[in-house]
């Protein structure tokens, strides 16, 4: 099972930034007009034109990872890391500047989905027209086409321009199609995030399919709740070089604690219009933003407001390394009353034993009106801590991503 | 799966070695995407065909009242709708073809930015449909023909020969700016204008036996002058007989424009995706 499917060795790819290239990113195209005039500029100035000073840019840069047969790879990073120029070279759209991809088998990607899909065209015109453009023979697409036809649940519109369907019909044909192309590895974008629920679930169920028959996905997105769902590696891409390969749980936690580790306190200054959140800190049982399973933890958080608030309510989550919420807490102006005068209070909630297992976590907090009313203000994935497991016995060694708290209990024996 | 255990290696410059076998390899979608555009031009059928011949035809009749009547221009002896004509139809599928080609690219910037394939295939499927639209209009001239009891001898045979050199030239000149029109937007522009320009100095209104002598060489710069004479030889086989010094100019020219049109093309072309 562990021959591989993509081999990416070294790979780079450089972009030339011109100044008018730079500038030209508004309109999204370079007018000869302005390359006229810019040479003649320089040529009258004797200055060296703006044209020909370049900045290198790498996109990707050094990348190397090896994706297995059959393996599940999940690629994240923030934007402009280098995802979607890694998925442009693979689907060979771009070529790389220095460095080498071996591929094993047919590349398909779900980020083609409806692409070339011609509105004048029918649906059943379209299914050939897009198979084609997948790159299926004419003979792939006759033998499979009744099948695409009752997935997409089209039968009575095939005659039909495309034009003339609801977008539902569109979306369900263009998916329809992708998704009988049997491609022995298969790159889904993060088309998931478009579409209706519904596609959106028939995207996962494929995905899950696809490698159920041990083969290959590529998924990338930003949403760490599906890639920990549905990838077993991953890899984690910064400034188009890899900053972690692993397995996903493990990776993502180097992920998010390399994007919010310096920040260990959320401050912000009060706000003079609107109540606001001017601090959060958690204080962890060992320092560095160490907590230790089992001890206590301490969360300071700062509201302020210029003037009096009926009502406030204050609650937060402590966010696992998946983007689950563990823990949630809160408090009301009924219970503790706040901010009825304007200015700044301070709630301080203390958990006298943090049960939650070893793994990265932030906390997302919520400054509110009761529930249904305004929100003045949601921070996410501020002060990050790990939770480790530290002079807590146990035979075996502790796995990462085993569960998600730990409970206390009385274990008793008993003859029987 | 037939396709499985095909490796493939992706690596700079690589694309460039497997360049004319991709080409085979997507022979496929070139059919489909010649087939798609020839499907939403005739999808209206009444107005797609009769564009087809209605275009030609009207400036036939201003081109012939104009010149032939007005102008008195001659004709060789041939009927001047004729002349008109057989200079009219290779004209028009130049001039198509020439800006649909330059189009194209733009056209069809979803598929480049989203799919491989070697773009080649883009400028080339759009000349097979105004290759259509010419068969098309091609039935105005048996029609003509048959009005003036005008019938081609065995020359006519030589017809598709005439027709490379023309899908030479509109490929060609249509590669260049189909590339810099990727790169330069505002070069659409340039384009019409070169076409209307065009239309004057190729003899689609005259014959080319009224261009002085010392001007001829010049002249035969414009590869669509061999083509035109071409199809009139062809056609219409005045005895004169065809220019086989412009002709050869024009086979140079066409020959030159293809070369560096491709490699142009082929240059510029992994660009394409980063620039569109």
């Amino acid at each position: 099972m562990s021959t591989p499917a993509i081999e990416i060795e070294n790979l780079g790819k450089r972009y030339m930034l011109t100044a008018a290239r730079q500038r030209s990113r508004q309109h999204h195209y370079v007018a000869l007009r302005d390359v006229i005039t810019e040479r003649l500029k320089s040529l009258v100035s004797r200055k060296k034109s703006e044209t020909s000073r370049k900045e290198e840019f790498w996109a990707l840069d050094g990348v190397s990872f090896t994706v297995n047969q059959g393996d599940r790879i999940g690629i994240i990073g923030r934007n402009g890391a280098g995802k979607s120029t890694l998925l442009k070279i693979l689907s060979r759209i771009t070529e790389p500047t220095r460095g080498r991809i071996t591929i094993t088998g047919r590349v398909a990607s779900l980020l083609e989905v409806g692409t070339g899909f011609h509105p004048e065209l029918t649906g059943r015109e379209n299914i050939y027209l897009n198979g084609a453009i997948l790159g299926m023979t004419h003979e792939e697409i006759r033998r499979r086409f009744d099948e695409i036809v009752a997935f997409a649940e089209v039968e009575k519109f095939l005659e039909t321009p495309v034009k003339r369907y609801s977008s539902g019909m569109y979306v369900r044909l263009a998916f329809a199609v992708a998704a009988h192309l049997e491609p022995e590895i298969l790159i889904v974008d993060e088309v998931l995030a478009v579409g209706d629920a519904e596609f959106q679930k028939k995207c996962l169920g494929k995905m899950e399919q696809v490698s159920k028959e041990g083969r290959t996905v590529l998924f990338v997105s930003h949403d760490m709740q599906s890639i920990s769902l549905l990838t077993s590696r991953a890899v984690f891409l910064d400034r188009g070089k890899v900053e972690a390969v692993g397995p996903t749980s493990e990776v993502i936690s180097a992920y998010l604690s390399h994007g919010a580790g310096a920040v260990a306190e959320y401050t912000a200054p009060p706000d003079p219009d609107r109540p606001c959140i001017t601090a959060v800190r958690a204080i962890t049982s060992e320092p560095g933003q160490f907590q230790i399973c089992g001890k206590p933890i301490r969360f300071e958080f700062e509201i302020a407001t210029p003037r009096p608030l009926r009502g406030a309510s204050f609650s937060f989550n402590i966010v696992g390394a998946d983007q689950r919420r563990q823990v949630h807490l809160w408090t009301f102006d009924s219970e503790h009353p706040m901010l009825r005068e304007a200015g700044r209070v301070r709630l301080v909630c203390e958990i006298p034993n943090l049960r939650l297992y070893m793994g990265g976590y932030t906390v997302t907090c919520y400054f509110s009106e009761p529930p249904g009313g305004e929100i003045f203000e949601h921070l996410e994935g501020v002060c990050p801590f790990e939770v480790a497991m530290f002079g807590q016995y146990r035979e075996f060694p502790w796995q990462p991503g085993t569960c998600a708290y730990l409970e206390d209990c009385n274990w008793n024996v008993v003859p029987v | 799966m037939s396709s499985s255990g095909r490796k493939l290696v992706i690596e700079a410059g690589r694309a460039d070695l497997r360049y004319w076998r991709d080409l085979w390899q997507f022979r496929e979608l070139f059919y489909f995407l010649a087939w798609r555009d020839i499907l939403v031009r005739y999808k209206q059928t009444s107005i797609g065909i009769a564009w087809a011949l209605i275009r030609p035809l009207l400036t036939m009749v201003v081109f012939s009242f104009v010149f032939g009547r007005l102008a008195k221009m001659p004709a060789g002896g041939v009927p001047y709708p004729l002349l008109v004509f057989s200079a009219m139809l290779p004209w028009q599928f130049f001039a198509s073809a020439l800006s649909e080609c330059s189009n194209s690219l733009i056209g069809n910037a979803n598929l480049i930015s989203k799919i491989y394939f070697p773009r080649l295939i883009v400028p080339a499927s759009t000349i097979i449909v105004t290759l259509v639209d010419f068969l098309i209009s091609a039935s105005i001239l048996v029609g003509l023909c048959f009005w003036y009891r005008y019938f081609p001898g065995w020359r006519v045979l030589a017809l598709p020969l005439w027709m490379i050199l023309a899908f030479g030239a509109a490929m060609g000149a249509g590669l260049w700016f189909s590339a810099l029109n990727v790169k330069y937007r505002d070069f659409r522009y340039v384009v019409p204008f070169l076409v209307q320009f065009g239309l004057y100095v190729s003899p689609v209104g005259f014959s080319s036996e009224i261009v002085p002598e010392k001007y001829r060489l010049l002249y035969a710069l414009n590869p669509m002058v061999g083509v035109i004479d071409g199809f009139r030889w062809a056609i219409l086989g005045r005895p004169g007989g065809v220019d086989w010094i412009t002709a050869g100019i024009s086979l140079l020219i066409v020959a030159a424009l293809v070369f560096s049109g491709v490699t142009y093309f082929r240059k510029v072309e992994r660009l394409f995706a980063d620039v569109i």
